[in-house]
């Protein structure tokens, strides 16, 4: 049976491969920071949960200490590129359609055909696991199609994977907050808390707070991510789904998108707001989020109806 | 009952709030809840390795790039720009209109680095919906030109958030499988991901119906 194990077996290789190639390159910080992710990919399953931590511990310290840098392996030049793009045209689009379609297709013969029954795939885990397959064929393919030097791939996504840097494990361990906060009851504090406030049952008015708890700490924070395992723990998970029996998919996949509305509100997120501002010379600094809030602010309003009902009506 | 552990969400606000690294702040936020939970702190550490460790799936998503950087190097994103400098002719609220769909398509498709403000918005989007405002409604004045700028931006903006939790194989829907595994809630990623759907209808209907409605205003104003 595959599982998740070989999914980690192949980042864990590809976080070993970015490591040797940053040192290559003496960027030790990088060599370390990816080397450690390489270790907890590949070793994790088989270390103590204190030596995990302390594979935590140390990657944070060389993010927060700025150890990790952009860098520039060798790549075409923008002629060069400009000129493939004109012979190539619309088929460099085939490789990158490979993986979602190899995923999703995959995943519907597996659960609507006799496919599912060999029991190929660890149980829920087939669309990431398939995700993997799609990888690997789209890159094959494009290899073959494209023939690029061999190390071509390797140091192509490893340009990317600079540009985004300690960013790329923050979604893993914003997750591994929610646990904390799980196992340390915050949830139940701020439920109990909550429910003295929102009037007693209000399914509806809980929604509202929710989706507004959201927006508004994603404003305060500049950052979705981080907002959703603070109110996924005070109320969505306590109260929405918890108390009210709501439907766990709506809740979490709509509530994200409801601060994705405050994202559009803020200053804090300056990649999106700030940045193109400056990028186009506007002369309000504020200028991109003026033109965002008349979006923002009623589709807000539309994820509080999508949560009412898909999460409450359609599912009870 | 015993608030402290509270105290936690307070450094997640404040830390992001003061900019400081934001995985210096997650940790922290995470030794902070459980120590003043009455847990001790080896136990803390204990409980931070075993959550990173059992939320790995979140971080293998990242084996895309090396595809992704390969149709980068052979002209991916050159040929996302033939394809927006297709657009050119229509007015400024088609354009945006089209470039809205196409943000939002290309990112539910795992696609969400083609477009963005530096690589697309700032060489073509911006200036293409700039002159084919002029182009319908006279010279601009330098305000009404800001505005049609921002709202290329923001179009942009809103194409990739309201497109990209469609695909799943994406941090923020592995995020939410993440917190509610953790929590007793287990779902698969499509399953969430089917939800982000409504959200981008929506969002299509109504930036696209504020665009046009903009690209009116203007044609008002300049007469």
């Amino acid at each position: 049976m595959i599982t998740y194990e070989w999914l980690y077996v192949l980042a864990g290789a590809g976080f070993a491969v970015w490591a040797a190639l940053s040192a290559k390159d003496r960027r030790w910080g990088n060599a370390a920071f990816w080397g450690l992710l390489a270790a907890s990919f590949l070793l994790g399953s088989h270390l103590s949960d204190l030596a995990n931590g302390g594979l935590v511990l140390a990657m944070v310290a060389i993010a927060g200490l700025g150890g990790l840098k952009r860098s520039d392996p060798p790549t075409t030049s923008p002629a060069q590129r400009q000129a493939f793009a004109a012979q190539l045209g619309n088929r460099l689009f085939l490789p990158a359609l490979v993986v979602p379609l190899t995923a999703v297709a995959g995943t519907l013969l597996y659960n609507y055909t006799p496919f599912g029954e060999t029991g190929l795939f660890e149980a829920r885990r087939e669309t990431l696991i398939l995700f993997g397959v799609g990888v690997v064929a789209a890159l094959a393919g494009a290899m073959v199609w494209l023939r690029p030097p061999l190390m071509a791939p390797a140091e192509e996504g490893r340009r990317l994977l600079d540009s985004i840097g300690w960013a790329a494990i923050l979604p893993q361990m914003l997750a591994a907050l929610g646990a904390v906060f799980a196992l340390a009851g915050v949830g139940e504090i701020i439920g109990g808390v909550a429910q003295g406030i929102i009037s007693e049952g209000s399914v509806f008015l809980t929604v509202v707070v929710f989706a507004l708890g959201m927006a508004m700490f994603t404003m305060i924070m500049g950052n979705a991510f981080a907002a959703f395992p603070v109110m996924a723990a005070a109320i969505g998970i306590p109260l929405l789904i918890g108390e009210y029996g709501g439907n766990p998919a709506v809740i979490g996949a709509v509530g994200m998108l409801a601060g994705f509305c405050g994202t559009l509100l803020t200053p804090m997120a300056a990649n999106f707001n700030i940045v193109p501002a400056a990028l186009l010379e506007l002369k309000d600094e504020n200028g991109v989020i003026r033109q965002q809030i008349g979006t923002a602010v009623p589709l807000w309003a539309c994820n509080v109806v999508i949560i009412y009902v898909g999460g409450f009506w359609l599912w009870n | 009952m015993n608030y402290w552990p509270l105290a936690g969400i307070a450094i997640v606000v404040l830390g992001f709030a003061l900019r400081f690294n934001p995985l210096l702040v997650v940790v922290s936020a995470a030794l902070a809840t459980g120590v003043l939970a009455g847990f001790d702190l080896v136990a803390v550490i204990e409980a931070l390795g075993k959550a990173f460790n059992d939320n790995r799936y979140i971080s293998v998503t990242w084996i895309i790039l090396p595809v992704i950087g390969l149709l980068e190097r052979y002209g991916l994103q050159q040929r996302a720009r033939a394809v927006i400098e297709g657009m050119r002719g229509a007015t400024m609220g088609k354009l945006l209109v089209a470039y809205l769909a196409f943000r939002q398509l290309a990112s539910a498709l795992g696609m969400k680095d083609i477009g963005g403000h530096p690589q697309a918005v700032r060489p073509l989007v911006a200036p293409m919906a700039e002159a084919a405002a002029v182009k319908t409604h006279g010279d601009l004045s330098e305000d009404a030109r800001d505005e049609v700028k921002a709202m290329a931006a923001a179009t942009d903006n809103v194409g990739l958030f309201f497109g990209e939790d469609i695909f799943f194989a994406i941090a923020s829907i592995l995020l939410i499988q993440g917190v509610f595994e953790a929590a007793g809630y287990p779902l698969t990623p499509l399953e969430l991901s089917v939800w982000a759907i409504p959200t981008a209808i929506c969002a299509f209907v109504i930036h696209a119906g504020r665009i046009l409605a903009f690209d009116r205003r203007l044609g008002r104003a300049g007469k």
